[in-house]
């Protein structure tokens, strides 16, 4: 694996799944469709965790290990920005990031 | 050998972008959902080349089986404002400003430090497998290790997290109005239904005596525990506010 597919691509590949996700959650109106982002962003990260380890150094467990610590915290925003998100449309009736303005002035 | 993984690598390469590109491209948001399930299932096959397998797993349980379905529900409870008033844009206003600011981070940022950076990769493994000795490869055994020795201090907060997170999720979605709004057991809800025909049979009665043999269509029956359920009609009966 490591002697076919050098390092640089699957950095890259991580890359790009990363700006694919931050453009998600810049541009996407929808609340949900941001969260969804946020999610790719994250996969991005522990791709590259995973890469380093396995690439830099397979002796070491570490970037395993942060790698299942990153996918526990993401589970917890998950669950938390859900529920932010059924909240605000009990009030606001709507999901659109744009529409939600009430602390504008 | 290493062009079967090449292809291997690029096939899954394309699945994990192509997904996510069309997870941003789509209109409507299950679709986009669906296509995230997608890219998910991609990464976890990029673990299993990577040799990651305990990761993998992991992945597919908890993004594909628990995160998406999350995200799948609420999109669904969200979703009757999104049928009403459907505007037909998924990007802001500034959509282009997002795409400058992704484009320029990955073209002028992160590709050129991925190309000019020269990795200290460590060496392959290839003498230790063929003197018949472990590969050097950490696995799952290793990572549970780590998990009660090195880390044991993070792996403690990380259980707090998840509890706070967990009831913090709670405490947000918790609906006020629910507090008085109770799901009936089905024995109450016979006794519901009994009451409402002995008054509907008692009003029968009352308005033959009245206007002649005429019978009249029931009366919407008025109980006192189904009075302002106004708002969700459907349901009466089995939810009470």
């Amino acid at each position: 694996m490591t002697d076919a597919v050098p390092l640089s691509w699957v950095l890259g590949l991580s890359g790009a799944l990363f700006c694919i996700g931050l453009f998600a959650a810049l541009a996407r109106r929808n609340l949900v469709g941001v969260l969804m982002g946020v999610e790719l962003m994250l996969n991005a990260a522990i791709i590259n965790m995973v890469a380093f380890w396995r690439y830099l150094e397979p002796r070491f467990i570490t970037g395993q290990n942060f790698a299942i610590f990153i996918i526990a915290v993401a589970a917890a925003e998950a669950a938390v920005g859900l529920a932010m998100i059924i909240a605000i449309y009990r009030n606001w009736q709507t999901v659109k990031a744009d529409e939600v303005d009430s602390l504008k002035g | 050998m290493t062009i079967v993984i090449q292809i291997i690598f690029a096939l899954i390469a394309m699945l994990i972008l192509g997904s996510a590109l069309m997870m941003v491209l789509a209109k409507n948001v299950i679709h986009s959902a669906l296509w995230l399930i997608a890219s998910f299932f991609g990464v976890g096959a990029l673990y299993l080349l990577l040799q990651a397998e305990f990761l993998a797993v992991v992945q597919v349980l908890v993004y594909v089986g628990a995160i998406s379905i999350l995200i799948l529900f609420a999109i669904m409870l969200t979703r009757a404002a999104d049928l009403a008033g459907e505007t037909g844009r998924q990007w802001n206003n500034r959509w282009w400003l997002s795409l400058a600011v992704a484009g320029l981070l990955f073209g002028a940022l992160i590709v050129p430090t991925v190309i000019g950076e020269t990795w200290n990769v460590a060496p392959t493994e290839v003498a230790g497998a063929a003197a018949g000795q472990a590969t050097g490869i950490a696995g799952a055994a290793e990572l549970g290790r780590g998990f009660v020795y090195e880390y044991l201090l993070q792996f403690q907060v990380i259980g707090v997290l998840l509890l706070v997170a967990l009831i913090g999720a709670i405490v947000i979605a918790y609906d006020e109005t629910a507090r008085r709004r109770r799901v009936l057991t089905l024995a109450e809800e016979l006794e519901l239904k009994k009451r409402q025909e002995a008054r509907e049979a008692k009003e029968a009665k009352q308005s033959r005596k009245g206007k002649g043999e005429k019978p009249l269509p029931a009366p919407v029956p008025t109980d006192t525990l189904s009075k302002g359920n106004e708002g969700n009609e459907g349901n009466e009966g089995l939810v009470v506010r």
